[in-house]
Order: C-alpha cells, then structure tokens, then sequence
C-alpha cells in the first residue's frame, strides 16, 4: 500500500486489489490501513469501511471461546423456575425453544432454537476456525473464506441477546402469577449477550478478508 | 480521512464509472462482468436490478403476515379461575394496568412501533430509489443502516411467548400456551428482515448521481 499524500488518484494508476468500494454508495477508494484504533470512513456516505483494532484477532478469540463455553453450558443448566401455589416447574433453554408444539408452530420450534442457539453457536465455531490461523500467523484452513462468508451472512439471524431481552420481559409478565427464581444457565445468558455485542464490534470484516485473501494467493 | 478517493477528471468515481463491480460482502473490486467474487465467493452485480422487486416482494408479504398477527391472540393464559386470551396490543394494555408501564412499552415498541416503522422505512427508500427524494441521500443510508440493524428485535415478543409457555405449564394452577399469532408475527419479521436485506442501498446513490453529477471541491 502506498504512504504518498496525494489525496486523489485515477483508477488506471493503482492495482485492483488495493481498491475498496463502499457497499453501501460504490464510491471507490485507494484502501490504507488506518492507524490502530483509527478507522476508514467514506466520505459520500460515511459507513466505516475499515476500522482495525489492537490485537483483535487474539481478543476475537478468547471472547469467541468464551461465548461458545457459555451456550454450552447454559443449555444443560435450568434456566428459570417458577413456583405457584405448591406447583414448581423448571424450565431450559432447549425447552423454551421447543416450547410450540402443536401441529404447525413445531417450525416455530425450529425458528427459536435456531435464533438462540445453533446460529450463534455455529457463528463461534466458523470464526474460530477462520481466525486461530490468521492470528498465528499459519495458512488458513480450507475453505475459510466460506466459512467466514457463512458467518457474515448468518450474523442478522443470531438473535442470543434478543432473547435475553424476551427473559426480561416474560419474568415482568408472570410476576402477579407466580414466584420466579433465577438459574445458573439465566446468569451465563446474561454474560453471554454482553459478549456477543462486544465481539462483534471487534471484528472488522474487511481486514479478516485481507488477511485470507494474503493466506490464500 | 484514510482512503484515498479515486477520481478522473476531477469527478469522484463510483466502483461502476471506472468500469469495475465491487463485492457488497468484503469490498474488494473486480473488472466489470466477472460473476463471482474471488475472494469471498459472493454473487458480484454492479446494480442489483431485480432489488426493488425483491423488496416489494418480502414487504407485501410481511404486511400480509402482520395483519393476521395483530388479529388473533398471541397467549392463552389458563388459571384455575380464569381462562383469557391476549392479542399483542391486549397483553401491552393489561400490563400497563398492572402498573408495568416500562414492559408495556418494551412491548408496544418491539411489537408495533419499529414493525410498522420497518415497513414505512422501506416503502419509502424503495420509492425514493426510483424516484427521487428531498432527503439527503446520507440521511436515507442511514436510515437503511437502522432499519437492517433494528429487525431483529422485533422477535422479542415471540421469544416472550416461547419462554411463558415452557415455564407456566403448571398443570391446574396456571399455564400458558402459543397462539397462532406468534407465527404469523414471526414470519412478518422475518419477512421484512429479508426485505430489508434484498435492498440494494447504491441504489439511493445512483439516483442522486444522476440528478447532479458530484465535482469534487
């Protein structure tokens, strides 16, 4: 990549692979890494292009492990219990998410375990894969560049921190009730969404690209 | 500033005015006519012409699936007194008067408030594509980036119903049980979350471009 000051250049002077179009408005760009911390914003529109981060991949990674040790854990773990006139019942996450039975709503079933736990828990296990490589500076696995798109392309339909959200409110629902009482897998939910939100502000997709793209040629 | 801004003759040039098609996945550009992104794999058109169609086709069925949705009841709550059933504004009004404004809110908002937003939002930027707005174009991006951003939380409300009816199932005392409208509102999300994503936002640009030509200053 070049350091030169000039602000402007024609298409013909630079090679194709150092441009970088803005996915949102097309405006095209010579790409520079920003400092660390800094980041690359487009000036038509200003969606962040490029935004590293110090040693993100590492971070990325322990956050990943962690998030993935969390779902785990917080299926085989009661989540809520409820309490109500001497009748208690309790209730995991895997419950939950097959909790519509009946005739048609069984793909509801399928819907919600796969917003809260197979979506999310996959995430983890193809970012993993895609980034231990880059950061230790190994050739990347086969198909990795797959694997990320895969990631990238599931990341709207991962909904862990939506349902932590959902748990909040169905406690204020039943709360005239009955008695609910929190379980260990509730707590791991909680820390699971503060991670996810922070993994994801980590990562900056392009430079992963850059990194596979190195990899790969 | 990081990039540097590729122009000819002193005119800004998107990734099309140069002859190139950019990945909308990772970036990266590619001579014009090339099918599939080398580097992430992704499907590669300058312009998604069918874009608009595709929109309108998601919208009008997530407005479809959301009628029925407000219609029908979204819980059935069987206590050993009583036996009711609750659409998504009845079960927001019922907690308002049991005092939780703050969850009646969360409610109301998730559940009517950004659905119908999300389908005025993205009526109005695929109008706007096509014919013109006098919204700053910056504003409508950003207007996108929110809307693809804030889909998801629409599903709070189904997750509510998922977690109620797995943990109230106390036999004669109390339980609590789907009904039809947590799918049709499920599929309402999820169609205008695939609505919003078939939406091409170089299209808002294009349209701008072509009103007044951009000279750089």
């Amino acid at each position: 990549m070049t350091t030169e000051t000039l602000a402007r250049t024609t298409p013909e002077e630079a090679a194709i692979e150092d441009l970088i179009a803005c996915p949102h408005c097309d405006a095209l760009y010579l790409a520079q890494m920003p400092a660390k911390g800094g980041r690359a914003v487009c000036s038509h529109c200003h969606t962040v292009l490029i935004a590293p981060r110090t040693k993100a991949g590492k971070k990325m990674i322990a956050l990943t492990l962690t998030v993935m040790i969390l779902v785990v854990a917080a299926l085989f773990f009661p989540f809520l219990d409820i309490n109500a006139g001497g009748i208690g019942n309790s209730t995991s996450i895997l419950d939950a998410a097959s909790s519509f039975r009946s005739g048609y709503m069984v793909f509801l079933s399928f819907l919600v375990a796969a917003a809260i736990i197979f979506v999310p828990l996959l995430r983890t296990v193809l970012i993993l894969y895609v980034l231990i490589p880059v950061v230790r500076d190994r050739p990347a696995l086969p198909h990795a560049r797959r694997a990320f798109r895969l990631s990238q392309e599931l990341k709207p339909w991962a909904m862990a921190e939506v349902f932590a959200i959902g748990c909040a409110v169905a406690l204020v629902k039943v709360q005239d009730l009955a008695h609910i009482g929190f379980g260990p897998a509730f707590w791991m939910f909680s820390a699971l969404v503060i991670l996810v939100l922070i993994n994801d502000n980590f990562l900056c997709t392009w430079s992963v690209w850059k990194s596979l793209e190195l990899e790969n040629d | 500033m990081v990039c540097m801004e590729i122009t000819r003759a002193g005119k800004r040039l998107t990734a099309r005015d140069a002859g190139l098609v950019a990945c909308r996945r990772c970036a990266r550009v590619w001579p014009m006519g090339q099918a599939r992104c080398g580097r992430c794999g992704s499907h590669l058109e300058s312009r998604d012409t069918k874009s608009l169609q595709k929109v309108w086709a998601w919208w009008i069925a997530g407005v479809i699936a959301y009628i029925p949705a407000n219609l029908y009841p979204m819980l059935k709550t069987n206590t050993l007194v009583s036996h009711t059933e609750n659409t998504i504004i009845g079960g927001a009004v019922e907690l308002a008067h049991h005092g939780s404004f703050g969850v009646a809110a969360i409610i109301l908002i998730a559940s009517v408030l950004i659905p119908v937003g999300k389908f005025l939002a993205i009526a109005f930027l695929a109008i706007s594509a096509r014919r013109g707005s006098t919204v700053p174009p910056r504003t409508r991006t950003h207007m996108f980036e929110i809307v693809e951003f804030i889909g998801r939380w629409s599903m709070i409300d189904v997750f509510v119903v998922a977690i109620l009816s797995s943990l109230v199932q106390l036999s004669v005392v109390a339980s609590i049980q789907p009904g039809p409208a947590a799918m049709t509102f499920a599929l309402s999300v999820i169609c205008t979350m695939l609505s919003a994503q078939a939406f091409d936002p170089r299209l808002i640009w294009d349209a701008v471009r072509r009103q007044q030509p951009r000279k750089t200053s």
